[in-house]
């Protein structure tokens, strides 16, 4: 399959790995973070850390944006799709995703209109087929879902549909890695950045955290070679001792971003002041709202909106495996109360959460590797 | 509780010979009347199934619906939960084994490439006896109706069960109709109930299973799933894909016939996919399977549909596929009996039955890197952001 199987050649692959074991000095411990939840998936969908030395130790970041949303706006969606005149309409992600009375899919088991789409358009397109209903659309992700979701309100408002609203959760990726490098417990020695997020807004924008922070950035893909050259690249910076930003993806990132979706994007929506984001607090300027000129197509201008704040069970330690100071299997409900089918902190909750891919991929692997070592 | 209290005698040996069955939780009725005779000093059956309601999940066929089964059904409607859960079930009528299994039908759209509802209906009991070494004999069908059901919809789907059937070699000898108000059921469900004959020469019991088997599989994998996905009209994806439903007997037979002693579970990946079957496999058996990626045949159009959407083939529905365990010593009789057999070309080794890791199934790469892979948890969902 073409820009697959390419990236996936076992050949190259284990070129790159060897690479990559010629470039780590033995006697430095490297601890890399890979921002995306896309990455983090890859990484142990693919079993890349077979392939690495084992002093090259990778970070999972924040960037997995059902994981880092609030109980309490899932709480304030469903509550305001209780209506049986509202259709709740949203990523196939979010379907999982507990609030304090249950998931979406729970919720229409129970007799709520909710229904999974795969692109902001098609939500749209489900409020001129029901002209009697009332569409929302829970809208979540970083820079890379937030234009198509300002593409389908600019068409509502050119269309002038208005049985339709959006419920926005859009974040911003800067402010969180932001947040991760302002943690005093945080040690990193560079990043695979975000590939999506990027085809939106460029590599311009991590060009601090190579000046002021001096770290290494390469902006990497999600095939188990692209995530190898991203390290490969980290690697030689670090060597070489530079922080410059690479881009790995050259495929798909220009390094000016796509300026029509930023367009969009400036057109529908304005900062928010402050933003909760789940295991990191509140973070400023770390959200996106929709502007007053498209008042009318946002849910929570539209509806009463309780505002509901959920705080994570204290045992919970889902701040401290975002921001990498613990390792999923480190925090005390790992497995044990928490678990994919019964998420009780938000990274077991998406499949690309660092909680669930480690659950899911590793857990066992670990476990058993473990067991083994231990008889022997 | 009731135990402490002696507030009821235990149930003796008394179980009944025409026990129940059914898809993915039937247990052998004459073993299960033997171990009931051994439990006979435990007291009620333990209901362990505390979920407050049912979900979708729990019809989903990955870890929910094996709880449900586990820990509800399997408690209350069996006499032992110990057996291992099969696809049919196997009752003694003085000396004759017959094996019998039931599975209701619930599919959107009703129809769809290369299949419809009605055809699933044979073809998935047919293949639920085919797995557990049973040719399917008769069959009775049940038609849950919505009123207002075109009548038109209703023929179509009759006809495409009277081919299904003849083309499986199965009679169907009656049946019942229920109609519900508009409203209450989506258009039509069906429920099918087969009884077969059990092959000579084979002894299925994934408790048979041994480090070193070889685990083979009858043909690309995903089609049915990616096909009713794509055809809900839902993702605007279209793609070259028809679903794989068919009867597989004719491949079982063909192994069978060449590999009978060797052969030590088989089983259709239907809903939850390969991954959901080998992880009950590797529970039953408490032995570790290792897949090969490489090696497991999946179509390009359900590869892409997959990496576009999140999806992993190997939690994929099937309906015209099956797993089957084979001793090394008739592993290459076994793949070479379903090579030749019409429809088995693409049949293939995936993998292996080892120690590690213990009641759990490994996925390796060509390039050295490998993971674990669980069931399903709930139905498959697309991924966007």
């Amino acid at each position: 399959m073409k820009f697959v199987d390419e990236f996936r050649e076992p050949e190259v692959i284990t070129m790159t790995a060897e690479e990559i074991r010629r470039l780590a000095d033995p006697n430095r411990h490297y601890r890399i973070m890979e921002v995306c939840g896309g990455h983090t998936h890859a990484i142990y969908r693919f079993g890349l850390k077979d392939l690495l030395p084992s002093n090259i130790e990778l970070i999972h970041g924040p960037g997995c944006p059902v994981c880092v949303l609030p109980m309490g706006r899932i709480d304030d969606g469903l509550s305001i799709a209780q209506d049986p005149n509202v259709i709740f309409a949203a990523f196939g992600d979010m379907m999982r995703v507990p609030g304090t009375l249950g998931s979406p899919l729970e919720h229409k088991a129970r007799g709520m209109d909710v229904r999974i789409v795969y692109s902001p358009t098609d939500a749209l397109k489900l409020a001129e087929k029901n002209p009697d209903k009332h569409v929302m659309f829970f809208a979540i992700g970083f820079e890379t879902t937030a234009p198509s979701t300002a593409l389908t309100l600019m068409r509502a408002k050119a269309l002038g549909v208005h049985n339709f609203s959006v419920f926005c959760n859009h974040v911003t990726i800067i402010p969180a890695i932001r947040a991760i490098l302002d943690s005093p417990d945080m040690r990193l020695d560079g990043f695979i950045g975000p590939g999506h997020v990027s085809t939106v807004i460029g590599c311009r924008p991590y060009e601090w955290i190579a000046k002021n922070e001096n770290k290494p950035v390469a902006v990497s893909g999600f095939e188990p070679l692209d995530i190898l050259q991203g390290i490969v690249m980290v690697l030689r910076q670090l060597r070489d001792d530079e922080a410059k930003i690479e881009n790995q993806y050259k495929r798909v990132v220009p390094w000016e971003g796509n300026s029509a979706a930023l367009r969009a994007m400036a057109e529908v929506f304005e900062l928010r002041p402050y933003f909760e984001w789940r295991g990191l607090g509140f973070i400023s300027q770390s959200a996106l709202r929709i502007k007053d000129s498209y008042a009318e197509w946002d849910s929570e201008q539209r509806f009463e909106v309780p505002g509901v704040r959920v705080t994570d069970p204290k045992a919970a330690q889902c701040g401290e495996v975002l921001k990498g100071v613990l390792k999923p299997h480190q925090c005390k409900l790992f497995a044990k109360e928490c678990t994919p089918e019964h998420p009780i902190g938000a990274l077991m909750v998406s499949s690309e959460g660092s909680c669930a891919a480690y659950f899911n991929y590793e857990h066992r692997k670990t476990a058993m590797l473990t067991s083994i070592a231990s008889v022997a | 509780m009731r135990s402490v209290l002696q507030l009821r005698t235990p149930q003796n040996g008394n179980a009944d010979q025409h026990s129940v069955g059914g898809m993915k939780f039937a247990v052998n009725s004459a073993v299960a009347v033997n171990s009931a005779a051994n439990d006979s000093s435990n007291s009620s059956p333990k209901v362990r199934f505390r979920e407050p309601q049912i979900e979708m999940a729990h019809g989903a066929g990955g870890k929910a619906s094996r709880r449900l089964v586990e820990g509800l059904f399997a408690p209350l409607l069996f006499a032992s939960s110990l057996e291992p859960l099969g696809d049919a079930a196997f009752v003694d009528f003085n000396g004759v084994k017959i094996a019998i299994t039931t599975d209701s039908f619930v599919v959107k759209p009703l129809s769809f490439p290369g299949g419809s509802i009605g055809e699933l209906a044979v073809n998935g009991t047919v293949n639920d006896l085919a797995v557990s070494g049973a040719r399917a004999e008769a069959m009775v069908v049940t038609y849950v109706l919505e009123a207002g059901l075109p009548t038109p919809v209703l023929e179509a789907e009759v006809r495409a069960m009277g081919n299904a059937a003849r083309k499986a070699g199965v009679k169907i000898t009656g049946g019942d109709t229920k109609v519900v108000e508009h409203g209450k059921a989506d258009s039509m469900y069906i429920t099918t109930t087969g009884i077969g004959r059990p092959l000579l020469g084979l002894k299925i019991d994934p408790r048979s299973v041994r480090p070193g088997d070889k685990i083979l599989l009858s043909g690309p994998i995903g089609d049915h799933g990616i096909t009713i996905l794509l055809a809900r009209g839902e993702l605007d994806l279209e793609a070259d894909l028809h679903s794989d439903t068919r009867s597989v007997f004719p491949l079982v037979e063909a192994l069978v016939n060449a590999a009978g002693p060797g052969v030590r579970w088989m089983r259709d990946p239907t809903r939850g996919g390969v991954a959901t079957s080998l992880n009950e496999l590797a529970r039953d058996c408490g032995c570790g399977i290792v897949l090969a990626e490489e090696a497991i045949p999946v179509r390009d159009a359900v590869r892409g549909a997959c990496e576009l959407l999140g999806l992993d083939p190997l939690h994929i529905a099937n309906e015209g596929q099956f797993l089957a365990v084979v001793s090394p010593e008739y592993a290459d009789a076994a793949l070479n009996a379903l090579n030749l057999a019409p429809g088995g070309e693409d049949a293939k080794v995936i993998g292996e039955v080892r120690e590690q890791p213990c009641g759990a199934v490994l996925v390796t790469t060509l390039y050295g890197g490998s993971r674990i892979i669980d069931m399903l948890v709930g139905d498959p969902l697309p991924r966007i952001c």
